[in-house]
């Protein structure tokens, strides 16, 4: 493939490569549809949906290959910003917005918005306040940035420790999902299909670093984007609300509002002891559209959109896909097509879940469940499937043989990947949506292992312990330390810790705890020094791991409400004090920084570090 | 490099105000407006109650155009002070 060999060509048939891809993809959607109705088996369309998917990604992966240190750390910095844009949103878009996020609103109601809220609002502090001016400087890592803007081993040290305890945490989620979802498909064990799962992300990111990352992600983000909107629009139009669900579900909402007291939902709960045997699954008693009232309601609803904003600022893999992008400006206007990219999925898993919810609920459609008898709704084929694994239970508690809201439970996660066989679309839909969450999961794997072992083998191994080391050298470190860490957080993953969600939750929470400040008050305000951003990420990180240790398990009654996945909130601000606060007792950053920050603070002119490093 | 700090302290005072510009609307539309959505859900719009659509949609939709206009608006600074890159 020549085109993939010369630089600028490759950057320049961009646009045909993914359009042929595209088209590529949908032609092999419309063939396995096709064999469906030939008769072929619904797991072996899933089978060669998943593993026709990975093999797409691992061969751009192997395609995009590198030894030069400049593409594997930034790709090149070439990356044109639409490009870099889809590349972020699947970066981005992880195992728990695609799997969990519609099943949490399904679930949850108004109060679960504030994910969709929060993690698309932070990318207004990621353009205004960070991305453009860390690009300017030419880093590539985030704590390379730390490290030159306030000089000194220690410091970069510091910001190493804090992106890998948030990069760490959120990589366990990912390679969880990818497990869960490869083990469904390929019919094997849990523990088999973790590793399964890091073989993929690892095939697509250990030859080529970010070059490689980056060009597998626009592909991930293409077929994650098809899965996810195409059962929306198809459900959309077989329940009469027209081909613009977006617009149109609105009906769907009001509907769901008025047969709510009549199905009693909220008034209706099942008691604890039931809801005891049906660990990890939940019955709906949350209204759909109607917020909590009162101050704590609302104030619970921002504090977590802002820990999910603030997060969003300084998780570092994606601070670092800024780094690619050939210019001050491209940087800039790649965030805003980053969050266009993401708004496509992120407007539609509240659509997504107000039709789901719809379906098991109107009694005029024919998928209702509700208010059916309940031999008849355990014959039906999805809840028998679902029920075999767990995932879902019906229990006539008081035993009228009707099923009502309470006696249905389900858990959050299946949602989006049950909804296709809910609504009684082809299996081969399924087959797509679970190549979807894959590709979401892998995606966001890939990224934050490449953040995690860039850090370690460029900061920690080349910055600080061996800074002669070759250019051979360098990257044969960076790739061991990738699959040292991938290994390493399979394995944890195998353990099952924590729940999907709960886990993405605080890998946001530790990021704005350690980073937030340090990094914007290194661009924005001249007088913050060593010593203060020291203070800061040590002190920052310590206040948020002591009150998660104090919420969760030390028995402390939480402050205003803020529960665990809203820890952020305290080791911010106790971030933030402890960075002030030194910053002012102690001396005022040199000439030579002061000038670095006045060149930072402009597009044009050299990067601050030299292009290679 | 005398002549050119003035210069640059203008564009630095420009990007910081268009920075707070932004970064207001951005508090409304993350915060305020999800304060007040129990009194906004009584109206609504397209027959969604507004304070569910806000937080579904109204919201995202705003943080979009915005920042592309950042992006144009910020571009516009860097050339009128010099201190964009070349293209």
């Amino acid at each position: 493939m020549p085109i993939f060999k010369k630089g600028t060509t490759f950057i320049e048939n961009l646009p045909k490569i993914y359009t042929l891809y595209t088209g590529g993809f949908l032609l092999f959607f419309a063939m396995l549809a096709w064999f469906e109705k030939l008769g072929m088996g619904a797991d072996t369309i899933g089978i060669l949906f998943v593993s026709f998917t990975i093999v797409i990604y691992a061969l751009i992966g192997y395609l995009s290959r590198t030894m030069e240190v400049q593409a594997y750390y930034v790709a090149g910095r070439q990356v044109p910003a639409v490009f870099n844009g889809m590349a972020t949103a699947a970066d981005w878009m992880s195992g728990a917005s695609f799997v969990a996020m519609a099943g949490g609103i399904y679930l949850g109601g108004h109060a679960y918005l504030a994910f969709v809220v929060g993690w698309t609002g932070g990318y207004v502090l990621v353009a205004t306040l960070m991305a453009p001016y860390l690009r300017k400087f030419g880093c590539y890592t985030v704590p390379d940035f730390i490290g030159t803007r306030y000089g000194g081993n220690l410091t970069r040290f510091f910001a190493v420790v804090v992106l890998v305890v948030a990069s760490f945490t959120y990589v366990t989620a990912q390679i969880n999902a990818t497990g869960t979802i490869a083990a469904r498909t390929l019919g094997v064990p849990f523990e088999v299909g973790v590793w399964v799962g890091l073989v993929g992300i690892l095939l697509c990111a250990m030859l080529g670093g970010m070059r490689a990352v980056t060009w597998t992600q626009v592909a991930q983000y293409i077929v994650l984007i098809i899965a996810y909107l195409v059962p929306v629009f198809w459900m959309s139009m077989k329940q009469g609300f027209g081909p613009f669900p977006h617009v149109e579900y609105g009906n769907a909402v009001a509907r769901i509002m008025e047969l709510e007291p009549i199905l009693q939902v909220g008034v209706l709960k099942p008691t604890g002891e039931i809801a005891a045997q049906f660990p990890g699954l939940k019955a709906l008693t949350v209204l759909h559209a109607t917020p909590g009232e009162g101050p704590i309601a609302a104030w619970r609803f921002v504090t977590l959109v802002a820990c999910m904003m603030i997060g969003t600022a300084s998780l570092p893999h994606i601070l670092m896909r800024y780094f690619t992008t050939p210019s001050v400006r491209a940087a800039r206007t790649s965030v805003a097509w980053s969050l266009f990219f993401i708004f496509l999925l992120y407007f539609t898993a509240p659509a997504l879940a107000t039709f789901t919810k719809l379906q098991l609920l109107d009694p005029n459609l024919a998928t209702s469940i509700i208010g059916k008898s309940i031999a008849e709704v355990t014959n039906l084929t999805w809840i028998q499937k679902w029920s075999a694994v767990g995932m879902v239970a019906i229990k006539d508690f008081n035993g009228d043989g009707i099923l009502q809201i309470n006696e249905f439970f389900i858990r959050g996660d299946i949602v989006v990947l049950a909804t296709p066989e809910i609504a009684g679309l082809p299996y081969v839909i399924s087959g797509l949506v679970a190549a979807g969450g894959l590709a979401a999961a892998m995606s966001t794997a890939d990224g934050l292992l490449l953040a995690i072992s860039n850090a370690l083998s460029h900061d920690l191994y080349y910055k600080i312990i061996d800074p002669k080391a070759e250019t051979r050298k360098r990257l044969i470190v960076a790739r061991v330390l990738l699959v040292g860490i991938g290994a390493l957080a399979s394995i944890v993953a195998s353990f099952k810790l924590t729940g999907i969600l709960g886990a993405v939750a605080w890998a946001f929470c530790f990021a704005m705890s350690g980073l937030f400040f340090p990094l914007v008050l290194g661009v924005w305000w001249r007088r913050a020094n060593r010593a203060g951003a020291i203070a800061g990420m040590v002190i920052g990180l310590g206040a948020g791991w002591w009150y998660l240790y104090m919420v969760k398990w030390g028995g402390m009654k939480p402050w205003w409400g803020m529960d665990d996945l809203r820890f952020g909130m305290v080791g911010a601000t106790a971030s933030l004090i402890a960075m002030v606060v030194v910053s002012l007792m102690t001396k005022a950053p040199d000439k030579e920084t002061q000038a670095m920050i006045d060149e930072v603070r402009i597009p044009k002119g050299k990067t601050i570090l030299e292009a290679s490093h | 490099m005398a002549t050119n700090t003035g210069q640059q302290e203008a564009h630095w005072h420009a990007t910081r105000n268009l920075m707070i510009v932004h970064l207001v609307i951005w508090f409304v539309f993350a915060y305020v407006v999800h304060w007040f959505a129990p009194q906004l859900n009584k109206m609504s719009l397209l027959n969604f109650p507004v304070g569910f659509y806000m937080a579904a949609q109204g919201s995202l939709i705003v943080f979009v155009v915005q920042l592309f206009v950042f992006a144009k608006q910020q571009d516009a600074i860097d050339r009128k002070f010099g201190m964009a890159e070349e293209d």
